[in-house]
């Protein structure tokens, strides 16, 4: 039956996932971004505001905002939170200085009464360079298994490498079809 | 069908698909903004009904923009280009309200980049509004790059966002010089023009740098038209600021615009050249014969800015504007009205007694068609006619009458009654008729102000015309038919005659006991007091009272009532103890009139009550102690320097005179950089008589700072001993200190001293002006209790009445009373009378009777109430 349903929607054109990528500054959220997007590393600069593109995922289309990580910035975020599906988390794992900052940012924000649904991917990026910290590292430096009633998964990726992305969009992709 | 119907119905309401809609249902609509996915058409209609309310003038508060602008970014998922569009738009309009708009700063600057270039342009422009100082580093590379874009939307935007950022970053905006310079070499025209702007505004500080520039480029020839005409400018105002004469390579050049294949150069060129300070007839022909052919052009906004120029400089170039009159008589017909108005103004300025007739006749058949600023224009064209020929005087009244009875604003009716009011006082022959005119106006006059001005220069001058009477039903009618301010007016105006003529006393009080019974308050008690105070049948208080108006400054009374009810005495208020109003110098009064004056621009009535200047300095005198005892400030001198203007100090002194005591306030300046100055006094030596009471030295003089000391005098008991002389000197103890720090170098300083120009006390410093309406019937009251004093005097050295009594003006220090001042033209003998008051409050009366010979002889006969007063006018005079 719900088979029968999800290829109904799918029929009438579904409504856009809206996804939100987040994260500290110089994490690499827009280098996913349009890696997302056009498939290619784009030169980026510190995001100032956003960046909001169409992401086409298989059969299914996604909304991303790319909201900037300066510190200025992270308190905008917040206006950003409504309607959202999933959020893309990214984490340096080569900065070992400010993961406890990016712990207490990802916490702050999950306990916003609009996100209470939605669902969380943490990417662990960056794993290409040297003496970074792996995804278990990172899994614990974060706190996640803290994390109760939500729906998450972390993977590890290299956006200038192109690795990884894939396996957590996949992941993604299911997560929100299952979630409807 | 029906939505049809509907349409046409808007359409015949003249109303607008947006009118009747309210903020706060737009602000809510704004939440549409956030839904997923974006409804193009829905968003577009809101942010249209947004931009339209900013439009309108609403205002957003702060939080309310805010909000509106954080939903609008959500609108940059969308793809549709109009809708991309309207956003921009918005984030300029919300930019200077809302907080935190830097949050578009990526998208906005990835749109400026992007491919779509129906975005790149609006990106620009709004990208640059939301940027601040501090930002614009950050979107550098990317204006530099839009400066030099192919796309010439693209870099016209970023040299014009750039412009308007060099109000808040010039720095930033400098380093873009480079590729501005590269842009004026652009092939679009408009490009070109706005390169060449923002060269100039980086450069406009440098004289130098700009002298180049425009070296450069009138060298090479611009294509763009625009470019041309300012660059045009540039070359002018350097023309203008150069001091000797014409910078040749310049001038020449705009002289070559002139034969420009473009006409806006062509016009450019000959705006700047007959608009410059020094030109010869030569070099004026060119351009003047340029606009005369523009006066034939086919086209309208030609014709215009052509008669336009030339009715600007058409006083300052009498004969050359002459040379067009052909050509501006063919434009009075013009169908286009600003353009004939301004043709017979023009004419009316350069034409002769003769043509004015014909002129005026022919403005009469169109002035009813043209906009009450265009009126006002042909007003002062006749008040600068009436002035010129006073004979015609005649026609141009009857045809200010006519014009005054027509429609028209405040600012139009009072600019006529002005030059009405100037027409009579400047011709006696016109006096009357004038008055009638005024009368005719008032009877059915829509503005309060106008009618009250008139029923007050009725109340003044129409008691000394021949037939008084006649003007008494005039009056009357007001105070039947109008509301509360013309009828109280209209009151005052009649006490004037039953004060003045006492054949109509007998009518006016039954009149005036009439209004007693009117309804507002303040009539009724204009009636009562000026009713009481007629009953008496006393000249001298009807003079004191009614005829005379209080001569005290209005907001010194106020500070003085106020002062007196704090203070609780059992002594009665005393007027005298008030400052004099301080009468404006006829000089003021020009300069306030020329102002005013200006092509079109007229600002409208602009009157405050100002604080003259002695209000300003008696406030600053009771903060110093030692002064605020002298009692009230009588009068301030004018400046007087008693140093040469280029020298090692600079001291300027004024006079402030009291009742009793003269306090001499010396303003000192420092220009040596490597001296501090302390302990800085001047030293006097006064005369017999005079006593110093207190000195109040300056502590700190240090370079290129205004120090002020004062000195309080006692004036002599003796009159005669208070017209003196005195020597000074600066006094003061130097500490050597280096320039560029102010610091002294050492704590000793030795003792120095500067001699001063000698400083003179006369008597004009003692008097203070006072205007008197009626001063002959002053002169009649003062013949009784005072002493009149006469003198006969030679004054070898006047060749002229009109200089003869400029001086005695000025030596006295008196106000001229009943314009006699002025001296009609031709006439051999005149008689000058001046009134005033001496310190202390004796009443100055002075008549001067002139006779032109070989210099002027002058029978000087002076009433005072004080009898040394009049001697030492008189004795002083000799």
């Amino acid at each position: 039956m719900g088979g029968l349903w999800s290829y109904f929607r799918g029929l009438l054109g579904a409504r856009e996932m809206r996804i939100l990528i987040l994260g500290l500054d110089g994490a690499g959220k827009t280098t996913i971004l349009y890696r997302l997007q056009v498939g290619e590393v784009v030169t980026t600069i510190p995001t100032i505001g956003f960046n909001v593109e169409q992401v086409q995922y298989k059969n299914l289309k996604f909304q991303v905002w790319d909201l900037g990580g300066q510190t200025s910035i992270r308190p905008y975020w917040r206006c950003y939170y409504s309607n959202t599906d999933a959020i893309i988390y990214v984490v340096d794992s080569a900065d070992k200085e400010r993961i406890g900052i990016s712990k207490d940012e990802l916490f702050h924000m999950l306990r916003e009464e609009e996100l209470t649904d939605a669902i969380l991917v943490v990417l662990a990026n960056k794993q290409d360079m040297a003496g970074c910290m792996t995804v278990a590292e990172v899994h614990q430096a974060l706190g996640l298994e803290a994390l109760k009633n939500r729906t998450f998964q972390i993977f590890k990726t290299s956006a200038t490498k192109g690795e990884g992305l894939d396996q957590a969009m996949d992941w993604l992709a299911n997560a929100l079809q299952n979630k409807k | 069908m029906s939505s049809f119907k509907k349409d046409k119905k808007e359409e015949e309401d003249g109303s607008c698909l947006f009118t009747g809609i309210e903020k706060t249902t737009v602000l809510q609509e704004c939440r549409t903004f956030n839904e997923t996915p974006v409804n193009p058409k829905k968003c577009i209609r809101i942010m249209t009904s947004i931009l339209y309310l900013l439009n309108q003038g609403e205002q957003l508060s702060s939080t309310e923009a805010t909000e509106a602008f954080f939903a609008m970014t959500k609108l940059f998922q969308s793809q549709d280009v109009i809708l991309r569009r309207m956003v921009y738009l918005g984030i300029k309009e919300l930019s200077g309200v809302a907080d935190d708009v830097i949050i578009v700063t990526s998208s906005l600057t990835k749109d400026m980049t992007g491919k779509e270039d129906l975005y790149r342009a609006a990106a620009i422009r709004a990208l640059c509004s939301i940027t601040d100082a501090t930002m614009l580093q950050a979107i550098e590379r990317y204006m530099k790059q839009a400066i030099v874009d192919r796309n010439s939307a693209v870099s016209s935007a970023a040299l014009v966002s750039s412009l308007h950022m060099t109000k808040m970053a010039n720095d930033v905006v400098k380093r873009y010089v480079n590729e501005a310079q590269e842009a004026i070499n652009s092939d679009n025209i408009m490009v070109q023009y706005h390169a060449l702007g923002v060269l100039y505004h980086i450069r406009k500080t440098d004289k130098l740098a700009v002298n180049k520039l425009v070296a450069k480029l009138t060298k090479s020839s611009l294509r763009s038209p625009y470019a041309a005409c300012m660059l045009i400018r540039m070359a002018a105002k350097l023309l203008e600021e150069e001091e000797n004469g014409s910078d040749l390579p310049f001038f020449d050049f705009i002289e070559s615009c002139l034969r420009h294949k473009s006409e806006v150069v062509i016009y450019e060129a000959a705006h700047a050249i007959v608009n410059l300070k020094c030109t010869t007839n030569s070099e004026l022909a060119h351009a003047i014969s340029c606009l005369q052919s523009f006066c034939n052009s086919p086209k309208a906004t030609l014709r215009f800015a052509a008669v336009r120029t030339l009715n600007q400089v058409a006083i300052s170039h009498l004969a050359a504007v002459k040379l067009c009159n052909m050509d501006l008589e063919n434009l009075i017909t013009d169908s286009n009205r600003s353009i004939a108005t301004l043709a017979i103004t023009t004419l009316l300025k350069t034409g002769s007694e003769s043509s004015v007739d014909r002129l005026m006749k022919q403005i009469a058949t169109f002035v009813s068609e043209i906009s009450d600023e265009f009126k006002v224009v042909v007003v002062q064209a006749i008040r600068a006619l009436s002035l010129k020929f006073p004979r015609k005087h005649s026609v141009l009244m009857t045809f200010l009458s006519m014009m005054l009875r027509d429609e028209g604003g405040l600012e139009y009716k009072a600019s006529i009654a002005d030059t009405i009011i100037t027409i009579i006082e400047d011709n006696p022959d016109a006096k009357e008729i004038g008055l009638a005119h005024l009368c005719e106006f008032i009877e059915d006059c829509e503005h309060t102000s106008l009618a009250v001005r008139i029923l007050h220069l009725l109340g003044k001058e129409g008691p000394r015309t021949k037939q008084p009477s006649k003007y008494i039903r005039f009056i009357y009618n007001r105070v039947i038919l109008e509301n509360p301010t013309v009828r109280a007016a209209a009151i005052s105006a009649m006490a004037q005659f039953g004060a003045t003529c006492p054949d109509l006393l007998e009518n006016i009080l039954v009149l005036l006991a009439r209004c007693q019974m009117d309804s507002d308050d303040e009539v009724r008690d204009r009636a009562t007091y000026y009713s009481n105070i007629l009953s008496y049948l006393d000249p001298s208080l009807y003079n004191s009272y009614i005829i005379e108006s209080p001569q005290v400054s209005i907001p010194s009374l106020e500070r003085s009532l106020k002062e007196y009810c704090d203070g609780c005495t059992d002594e009665p208020f005393d007027l005298k103890s008030v400052p004099i109003a301080v009468v404006p110098t006829n000089e003021e009064v020009t300069r306030a009139q020329q102002k005013s004056e200006g092509m079109i621009m007229s600002t409208g009535p602009t009157k405050k009550v100002k604080v003259s200047r002695e209000e300003n300095y008696a406030q600053k005198l009771t903060l110093i102690p030692g002064i605020a005892q002298a009692g009230s400030l009588f009068r301030s001198s004018e400046v007087v320097e008693l140093t040469e203007s280029e020298t090692e100090y600079v001291v300027r002194c004024i006079k402030h005179t009291f009742s009793r005591c003269i306090v001499l306030q010396f303003d000192c300046l420092n220009t040596l950089s490597d001296q501090l100055l302390e302990n800085v006094r001047v030293q006097l030596e006064p005369s017999e008589g005079y006593k110093i009471l207190k000195e109040i030295p300056c502590e700190k003089l240090p370079y290129n700072e205004t120090g002020t000391t004062y000195i309080v005098l006692q004036y002599p008991e003796n009159f005669f001993a208070s017209v003196a002389t005195f020597g000074a000197v600066l006094k003061f103890i130097v500490k050597d200190c280096d320039p560029d720090t102010g610091l002294p170098d050492t704590d000793e300083g030795y003792d120095d001293e500067y001699i001063l120009e000698d400083l003179e006390i006369n008597l004009g410093d003692q008097i203070q002006r006072v205007s008197k309406v009626n001063w002959q019937a002053s002169w009649e009251e003062l013949s009784e209790n005072c002493v009149e004093m006469e003198e006969t005097y030679s004054l070898a050295s006047m060749s002229t009445l009109e200089e003869a009594v400029k001086n005695i003006i000025q030596f006295l220090g008196l106000q001229p009373a009943e314009r006699s001042d002025k001296i009609p033209e031709g006439k051999t003998t005149h008689t000058l009378l001046l009134a005033g008051i001496f310190r202390g409050g004796a009443d100055i009366l002075v008549r001067a009777k002139l006779a032109l010979a070989d210099g002027v002889t002058m029978q000087l006969t002076v009433r005072s109430t004080h009898p040394d007063v009049a001697e030492l006018v008189t004795a002083s005079v000799g």
